[in-house]
């Protein structure tokens, strides 16, 4: 390390605190677009929100008083479908990741779990497409969930492993010791010791799929009815922001408000409990 | 005898779910091959460098998406660096702990939750105006939507991924070669841009590396603002087409296999830019010991 010996130390010290004063600024900055992106869905999206907004279906362009009740029903059904599928695959390969670290499989499924996280969303619709929509000849909701679900599992197994690691071998050793069989040592005495990490896993990654279109635009496609029939296109609440934004009509972009302010609010809620659950359910060793 | 059983069967279901992941990827990965090889047969190499983009006559060249692409996500990261580098000096050296330090961090967390489609919309109806604004001042024509407010976007949308790895490794900066420093007679500014940063650089190049996948793959939020146009870019606040905006916009549209099977190779081409980037961000950050 050199330091300039001819700059006298007040010069030093103006450079110091105007490196301080700079780092902190930049950084305050960036809070300034997450406020003004609040501020704005709070603001239009409180305007629109009422009861009839939440029963009710959209109404054709020129009636007021349309809802989104399709787009929240829709959603749901997607959220509790990926969770279904991805949810018991995205925790045993978690387990296996723990038990059997140091094995040739597991080292190529660390691979393909970075892999997968940073796969592109809208390449998993295509992906969902070529595997479900095709065969079927139809848009459905099916397959919008398979994909949602593809995008949960690197969530999932990270935080299952991550959790299982933090928990001390003696636990183990000791229930093996009572001659407990080693699959109920993982089942009632592993897994529960970890479940806020794993259950903090599954919410955020529900979070990140809550609001996610481009694996729904040509998967589940969106409808304007009432459509729970998982085999048949849904709508979801991305999907419904995406084509009412894109429209011409100011209702449908209150609409479209009104439905953000939905999401973002489930979105957020979604991260605090997760947040919540590590910090209250922390098994302490 | 039947507890013997049951563990032979739990444990092949632990390898069998490890072994349906290693399958999934492989399998994407062929898929997206297979779906591609009629568009790889006909164009060839010069699917990468043909400049039009052409349905209706069959002739399809993605270089203007590739060029959309790198040129949002490289202008993106030049905006966003400034401020992820930031964020990581401030949370992992200024502020380690404190009501100020939660407050910041929070947020940059809360602001990765926010989903792509919300960033796009609230682009559209409030970025949009005050860039088409800029642009009658600096008289170039105000579309407003363009590769500048995409870039825009992806800035604020990647801060938080360069900035949570950044911060880590700031933080793992050993303090006995800062106090050697400090003992020397150094000023915490001349600490900090000789001492950590330079032993924190691969680390928060990763972050910045990781955060460049995100910025390539992202679909929603630029799909909106980008303005979708299949010409070739002539300046920063021209409207364009990224690889991601135009499978988005065209591909439930696609008619006929040669149109579908180039939307495919360029969900190929994405897919493996996005693997190679994540696969040398890993081996960077587990050299250094970070976890992702």
């Amino acid at each position: 390390m050199q330091i300039d010996s001819k700059t006298g130390i007040s010069s030093r010290i103006i450079k110091d605190r105007f490196f301080k004063a700079l780092v902190v600024s930049l950084s305050f900055f960036v809070t300034i677009p997450f406020f003004f992106i609040l501020f704005y869905i709070f603001k239009n999206g409180i305007a629109s929100i009422s009861w009839e907004f939440i029963v009710n279906l959209p109404k054709p362009v020129g009636e007021t008083g349309g809802g989104i009740a399709n787009a929240i029903a829709g959603t749901v059904l997607l959220i509790a479908l990926s969770c279904a599928t991805a949810v018991p695959l995205g925790v045993a390969a978690g387990v296996f990741l723990s038990e059997y670290k140091n094995s040739k499989l597991a080292e190529w499924l660390i691979l393909c779990v970075a892999v997968l996280q940073g796969i592109p969303s809208i390449v998993i619709g295509i992906i969902a497409y070529t595997w479900i929509v095709i065969p079927m000849r139809h848009f459905s909701g099916l397959a919008g969930a398979i994909a949602l679900g593809i995008m949960m599992l690197p969530v999932i197994i990270k935080s299952t492993e991550e959790t299982l690691k933090l928990i001390p071998d003696t636990l183990k050793e000791a229930s093996l010791a009572l001659g407990v069989p080693y699959h109920k040592t993982i089942l009632m005495v592993i897994l529960p010791a970890g479940l806020s990490g794993i259950v903090t896993g599954i919410l955020l990654s529900i979070a990140r799929i809550a609001g996610e279109t481009a694996p729904l635009l040509f998967t589940a496609f969106g409808s304007q009815f009432m459509s729970l029939n998982v085999l048949k296109p849904i709508n979801a609440l991305p999907l419904l922001i995406f084509n009412y934004a894109n429209s011409p009509y100011s209702e449908w972009h209150s609409l479209a408000w009104g439905a953000s302010f939905v999401l973002i609010t489930l979105v957020l809620v979604l991260n605090l409990t997760a947040r919540l659950v590590t910090k209250k359910w922390k098994v302490q060793f | 005898m039947c507890k013997l059983r049951s563990e032979t069967v739990f444990n092949k279901v632990l390898y069998f779910s490890a072994i349906t992941i290693v399958v999934l990827l492989v399998s994407i990965f062929l898929t997206l091959i297979l779906g591609s090889l009629p568009s790889i047969k006909a164009f060839g190499i010069y699917f990468l460098f043909g400049k039009t983009w052409d349905p209706v006559f069959s002739k399809f060249g993605a270089f203007p998406f590739l060029f959309g692409t790198l040129l949002t996500s490289f202008l993106a990261l030049a905006i966003s660096i400034p401020f992820s580098t930031s964020i990581s000096i401030f949370l992992g050296e200024y502020f380690k702990e404190g009501s100020l330090s939660s407050v910041i961090k929070n947020m940059v967390e809360l602001l990765a939750g926010i989903p792509s489609i919300i960033y796009g919309f609230w682009g559209l109806f409030i970025l949009v105006p005050i860039v088409r604004f800029i642009e009658i001042k600096l008289d170039v024509p105000p579309y407003g939507v363009g590769i500048f407010t995409a870039a825009l976007i992806l800035a604020i949308m990647i801060i938080p991924y360069s900035a949570s790895l950044g911060r880590e490794v700031i933080a793992l900066v050993p303090s006995d070669i800062k106090e050697a420093a400090y003992s020397l007679g150094a000023t915490r500014y001349e600490v900090i841009r000789k001492v950590m940063l330079p032993y924190a650089r691969s680390g928060i190049f990763a972050g910045i590396f990781l955060s460049l996948g995100r910025a390539i793959g992202e679909t929603m939020a630029v799909t909106v603002v980008i303005g979708n146009t299949n010409f070739f870019p002539k300046s920063i606040f021209d409207p364009s087409n990224t690889m991601a905006s135009i499978i988005a916009n065209e591909f439930t549209e696609a008619t006929g296999e040669l149109y579908l099977s180039s939307l495919i190779e360029i969900g190929l081409l994405l897919f493996v830019v996005t693997a190679i980037i994540n696969i040398i961000g890993r081996y960077i950050t587990k050299r250094i010991g970070v976890k992702i």
